[in-house]
């Protein structure tokens, strides 16, 4: 039997923290929305919608999820001028309609697998503010428990298997997590999906093709999510990039491209894309044209590669939060104080947050050195490296001339 | 690459006989160890029956790897497929990135994922997947995720005639990496028990198999599921003059150099072999140097930043005022591992020989 995440009642869904929001459709008062944009495709042989049933519920769930991931976000970038978050730490304002658009057309058996830019996703798989805070602040809290910082955040009951350091490398370990989900479900029966999110940067790294090859050769349910956000680091994608068409690099594996900034057409286009998956046809390639308001990292300004007009026209006219605003007001589902008033709760919410975060503990010194091999009959007990000297020598680990195993 | 493989699976049957004698003399091998050779690569050999076992005995068991589904170009996962079905034991793309990323999603998920590197000297392709990915798994998510699943077989070392890409031996590339866990087996009986402990282990296993073994007769291998503990190491021979120190199929190399030792000066070496190069058993080394005051380590890998040199370091720590000598490495030489010269590169038993006799007259 699967040791793990692959038991039957792991895999049932957990409820997630948005709610059935993302998944309750067709209540009363529901809206038509029509899509400004059409789907790019690339060899897809089925018909993409035109446009999204949605409604008051599912809007108000996406607009208070997508305004949290940004408020956390910029409050990210605050604590790190502030030093208060050290290391390296990527920040996905901008981005958000993808990470939620994903969320809403997936249940969570599906699983997960992100860049280092993986906050918002932590959000919706498993993580909360606080303890996201708390892991960027390196305390015991922490979804990692201190021990991976911004760009390791995990949930195995969410089926959240991170946030990778490595560019392009969470590629073939998605394509893994594909092949255990068909691996373990009865034939005839429809898949989970695996999805791997990695940037227009990653898209040109040789072992996404390696990845893609296994994917489609075996047919898995596997789900290739460009979120072209424009620029590699600080390299647009016209400098590096010979196709920028990024839904159709899986050459015959076929592909779409949605507007990355509308939460509807990113929900149903994941829809499309894992009805496809989960029914043996095999890997799909999905780009998501979105953009990021920050820097790569905190250490890029993210102004000498672009203009400050590029980033302040994307804010008045693609915004993916104020997109999802204005239909709920357009449709007069909600007037513009009731969403204010949402917005100052969550603004106080993830104040509130980071306060309780702060309060959070520094991780033993035994952290330092568990976590990197395990033993003993039942494989739970920690194996300790062989000698570990200790700001008290008294409290050392092991002995240099003792010890057993070394290395352990 | 494929055209590469096949001096390694011609078969008496395919092979014309002038073709065998002129890779015989490649070699430097004898006529009949080369036909006996290829006789036992067509019949199960070791590995094959542990990874049998280890798909019999775990249902997420999966082999898979470059051309394995048709045996492997060593024939060790021969009649896998068609034991155990397609969807388990199944070929790769040439992608030894993608192999080992792949592994590591399918062991992150929980399963027991047997991946094959074709030769080890094909590793570095996938050194990303295997330091940054499945090292720091547990690590870095906290004990969240790991890939204790992963177990990657790759075939390594010197065979008389396998040039710069068919002979290296990467052991000390991944002895550097805390997380994984670097096995390499002297034997076949060694070799089914370690693998099947290697598949087995909570933490991501290198399992490095030295060509040389694959000649080892299969008769020698007890059947049914047995495991040989990683991380210890084993006492060949007592002995009390000089302790000699090596790993996978060198021990062979070491034990004709402690029998020349011993016949032409009466010297007594306690042979131990380290089975397991990461987490090593640095305590039984140990405790053989305080008794004999002398050791000499050895593997085919180029001297610097080899593991013995770690182990040379470790044991002067460990063993300072016990030693009677400086402690002797009788390793491979610092260039690429030479074509036509590898008799001259590899450490044979007459270098560990006088390495032997010159610490015991130190």
């Amino acid at each position: 039997m699967f040791r793990s995440a692959l038991t039957r009642s792991s895999l049932r869904a957990c409820a997630s923290q948005m709610g059935e929001t993302g998944k309750r459709a067709m209540s009363s008062g529901s809206i038509t929305v029509p899509f400004s944009r059409e789907y790019d495709t690339h060899k897809l042989p089925f018909e993409m919608p035109k446009e999204a049933v949605t409604n008051k519920e599912e809007l108000l769930g996406y607009f208070k999820l997508m305004y949290t991931m940004r408020r956390m976000e910029i409050t990210c970038d605050t604590e790190y001028k502030a030093r208060a978050i050290r290391g390296f730490c990527h920040l996905y304002d901008g981005q958000e309609a993808v990470a939620m658009g994903v969320e809403a057309a997936f249940d969570q058996k599906d699983s997960w697998i992100t860049s280092y830019r993986c906050h918002c996703i932590s959000l919706l798989r498993g993580g909360t503010v606080e303890s996201i805070f708390a892991e960027l602040l390196g305390y015991s809290e922490g979804v990692s428990h201190g021990k991976g910082g911004s760009m390791h955040m995990y949930s195995k009951k969410h089926n959240f298997y991170g946030g990778q350091g490595i560019v392009g490398a969470q590629v073939p370990v998605g394509v893994g997590l594909s092949f255990a989900a068909k691996y373990a479900t009865p034939p005839g029966e429809k898949t989970p999906v695996a999805i791997a999110m990695y940037g227009d940067g990653a898209a040109n790294q040789g072992q996404i093709w390696e990845g893609a090859n296994m994917a489609s050769l075996w047919k898995l349910p596997m789900i290739f999510c460009i979120e072209n956000n424009q620029y590699g680091m600080g390299t647009s994608k016209e400098r590096s990039s010979s196709n920028n068409k990024y839904y159709t690099m899986g050459n015959h594996i076929p592909g779409v491209r949605m507007d990355g900034m509308n939460v509807l057409m990113v929900r149903e286009g994941m829809k499309a894309a894992k009805e496809w998956c989960s029914t043996g046809n095999g890997p799909i390639y999905v780009e998501s044209d979105t953009y990021r308001y920050h820097g790569h990292s905190m250490s890029d300004p993210g102004t000498t590669y672009r203009n400050r007009d590029e980033i302040a026209s994307m804010r008045t006219a693609r915004d993916p939060i104020e997109y999802v605003k204005n239909l709920l007001v357009q449709h007069n589902l909600a007037d513009p104080q009731e969403l204010k008033n949402i917005e100052k709760d969550i603004r106080k919410e993830v104040q509130d947050a980071l306060k309780a975060a702060k309060n959070g503990s520094i991780p033993k010194f035994e952290e330092l050195y568990k976590d990197i091999y395990i033993g003993g009959e039942d494989n739970s007990k920690i194996v300790y490296p062989a000698y570990i000297r200790m700001p008290d020598r008294a409290k050392s680990i092991g002995s240099i001339y003792e010890r057993g195993v070394s290395g352990m | 690459m494929p055209d590469c493989h096949e001096s390694y699976i011609v078969n008496s049957q395919s092979c014309r006989p002038d073709l065998l004698t002129i890779l015989n003399s490649a070699a430097g091998l004898n006529h009949s160890l080369l036909l006996s050779l290829t006789a036992n690569l067509c019949r199960f050999t070791a590995i094959n029956s542990a990874m049998r076992v280890a798909l019999q005995t775990d249902p997420t068991a999966t082999v898979f790897g470059e051309d394995v589904a048709f045996g492997g170009v060593f024939r060790c996962s021969v009649g896998l497929k068609e034991e155990f079905g397609a969807s388990r034991v199944f070929n790769t793309p040439l992608s030894e990135q993608g192999i080992a990323g792949f592994a590591i999603g399918y062991a992150a998920m929980g399963g027991t994922a047997i991946a094959e590197m074709q030769f080890a000297d094909y590793i570095f392709p996938a050194m990303d997947q295997l330091v940054n990915e499945a090292a720091k798994y547990r690590y870095r998510s906290g004990n969240e995720f790991n890939c204790g699943g992963l177990t990657i077989r790759a075939p390594c070392g010197a065979v008389g005639h396998g040039g710069h890409y068919h002979s290296q031996s990467p052991e000390a590339y991944f002895a550097h990496t805390p997380g994984l866990k670097v096995v390499m087996p002297r034997d076949a009986r060694e070799a089914k028990g370690l693998l099947l402990a290697s598949i087995r282990d909570p933490d991501p296993v290198i399992f490095l198999e030295p060509k040389a073994l694959y000649r080892t007769s299969v008769e020698d291998v007890p059947d049914g599921d047995y495991e040989v503990p990683l991380g210890v190491a084993q006492v060949l021979r007592a002995g009390a003059d000089v302790t000699v120190v090596g790993w996978g199929a060198q021990l062979r190399v070491l034990a004709e150099g402690c029998d020349m030792a011993r016949a032409r000066d009466g010297i007594s070496c306690e042979l131990i072999d380290l089975r397991t190069v990461l987490p090593w058993d640095a305590a039984t080394v140990a405790a053989s140097v305080r008794k004999t005051g002398r050791l000499v380590v050895s593997h085919e890998a180029p001297r610097t930043c080899g593991f013995a040199a770690e182990v040379a370091a470790d044991l002067q720590e460990r063993c300072f005022l016990h030693l009677q000598a400086p402690v002797a490495r009788v390793c491979g030489y610092d260039t690429p591992f030479p074509l036509v010269f590898e008799r001259h590169y590899a450490p044979d038993a007459l270098k560990v020989y006088e390495a032997i006799k010159k610490a015991v007259n130190y």
